[in-house]
């Protein structure tokens, strides 16, 4: 048990600045992969769905904190921030990827695709509320809008993960499991999300 | 029959040591020496004739043609063929001829060889993804297969099965398709002379997870139509049931032939990506019938391609 108290102390000492280190390591890895030819024969597409698949994984770790710090006691909440900005930069190299790499800044057929295709849809809203997250994510929004103000608009958080994951399930043939697990996991966290705010609001335990 | 005439270029010829070499040359700067090396691995030398229905693309490596596959039977992702084909059994290999024939029977994989006279064809390959590579297939037309088998005069199409065996394919243990895989075509696009059945590449074998060992190659279809492993070959009267377009028949149609004015409902078909030109590798446009309109766009006069995607 104190083991787990010392861990526990450890992480809470931990500087946020190791947070947005090791986050920024995923990325490094990938263009040091690129470079050394390690990515395939395709290498655009696993760039492309890497950095999506981490921006999706860090929005997951930035929802995750309060439902830990209120079930397990475990108070992450200090580096918060610091994941969902790092969801936002992956998310935005992932956008970047698509523009430049895949479609090659052939704009005429960027906006087809905005207009025609519903998976690109989806990610682009996503990463439009990703973009009123993160540029509100500072102490300066905060003061602005009030901590209840800031605190509703960031609710945005729900819809934007949902519609991320359905991008990821739309872009895939058939069924296969890993958009689906992610899916899942996003539900849970907006079903968590919705239980707890009727409770609150009717003050039922 | 008219000899083949290719929309290809002639300038697309290009000597063997170059297309061999040509991968390890764009990432000389980067990777050197290493990639260097390992290609001088390939086996190079080929015994086979160069078929006049060849084209005179430059081939993709036989790493990435090997390396980069949709085969669900070993995985949904691109690299799982490659990892887990190797145990696929594919001596003895027989093949289950039925329906309406004159000659049914279980035919051995030897004896079908040796119902035509294997050959070279160069063919691009385009996935109904948006991507695509070129492949120098070994294989003989489908029609001295068809043609040994007889069909009766009532057959119209032809149905493909890919060998069910869940113990060696792990994908089968999902309902990811329904198995096993089946295609088709119909009987007048699998007498087609560009229509291979294909028991090899690169001058050798076929790799396990490209399909050994025998797959079709219809080049102006979407790869999905082109089945890998298969043991079962039937002649209908019906049009068959077909993997994809039963798993999903708006996005996939029992033709899927290669065209760039009909996107799949979620994706453009306009252009494609070629694999294996690193990270800055250009989009082309994608050619109608992925480029033979010429010699096959005569099996669809008065189709609306648009109807029967």
């Amino acid at each position: 048990m104190s083991k787990v108290i010392l861990s526990l102390d450890l992480v809470r000492k931990t500087p946020v600045w190791v947070v947005y280190t090791c986050g920024a390591m995923p990325a490094a890895f990938l263009i040091y992969q690129a470079n050394a030819n390690l990515l395939g024969p395709d290498p655009v597409k696993v760039i492309e769905h890497e950095l999506g698949l981490y921006s999706l994984k860090f929005l997951i770790s930035a929802m995750i904190i309060t439902p830990m710090y209120k079930h397990l006691r475990i108070n992450l909440i200090k580096f918060r921030r610091a994941l969902g900005l790092l969801c936002f930069w992956y998310a935005t190299m992932h956008v970047l990827t698509y523009v430049v790499l895949d479609q090659q800044l052939y704009w005429n057929a960027i906006a087809k695709d905005l207009v025609k295709r519903p998976y690109i849809m989806f990610g682009f809203a996503s990463f439009l509320l990703l973009l009123i997250l993160a540029a509100s994510s500072n102490n300066w929004s905060i003061r602005r809008l009030g901590a209840s103000g800031w605190k509703k608009l960031h609710l945005l958080v729900y819809p934007s993960a949902l519609i991320a994951s359905l991008h990821f399930i739309m872009l895939v043939k058939s069924w296969p499991l890993e958009p689906l697990i992610y899916f899942a996991i996003i539900l849970g966290l907006l079903f968590y999300k919705a239980v707890n705010t009727i409770r609150q609001k009717f003050r039922i335990l | 029959m008219d000899r083949y005439k290719s929309v290809f270029k002639h300038s697309d010829v290009t000597p063997k040591e170059t297309y061999i070499n040509r991968r390890s040359i764009i990432q000389g700067g980067i990777a050197g020496v290493a990639s260097m090396l390992s290609v001088t691995n390939l086996s190079a030398a080929t015994n086979y004739p160069r078929s006049s229905y060849s084209t005179n693309l430059i081939p993709n490596t036989l790493e990435d043609i090997s390396s980069y596959n949709n085969f669900y039977e070993f995985g949904t992702g691109k690299e799982d063929p490659s990892k887990h084909a190797h145990v696929l059994t594919v001596k003895p290999w027989s093949v289950k001829v039925d329906g309406l024939v004159e000659k049914p029977g279980n035919y051995n994989i030897e004896d079908i060889i040796k119902m035509g006279v294997l050959e070279e064809r160069i063919y691009p390959f385009r996935c109904v993804e948006g991507w695509s590579m070129v492949i120098p297939w070994i294989g003989f037309p489908l029609s001295d297969f068809i043609r040994k088998i007889e069909p009766k005069s009532d057959a119209k199409y032809v149905y493909f099965e890919t060998l069910f065996r869940p113990s060696e394919m792990f994908g089968q243990k999902y309902n990811i398709l329904d198995w096993p895989y089946r295609e088709g075509l119909r009987l007048d696009e699998a007498m087609h002379p560009l229509t291979l059945l294909a028991t090899g590449l690169y001058g050798d074998e076929l790799p396990k997870q490209n399909g050994a060992p025998l797959r079709l190659v219809v080049p102006w279809k979407y790869g999905f139509k082109s089945i890998k492993s298969i043991v079962r070959i039937s002649l209908t009267e019906n049009q068959p049931p077909t993997s994809w377009n039963m798993q999903n028949p708006r996005e996939y149609g029992f033709y899927s032939n290669v065209n760039p004015r009909v996107d799949h409902p979620r994706w453009t078909q306009a252009t494609e990506r070629p694999i294996g030109q690193g990270l800055f590798s250009k989009r082309k446009k994608t050619l109608l019938f992925n480029g033979f309109e010429r010699e096959v766009s005569s099996l669809y006069t008065g189709m609306d391609l648009k109807k029967y995607y």
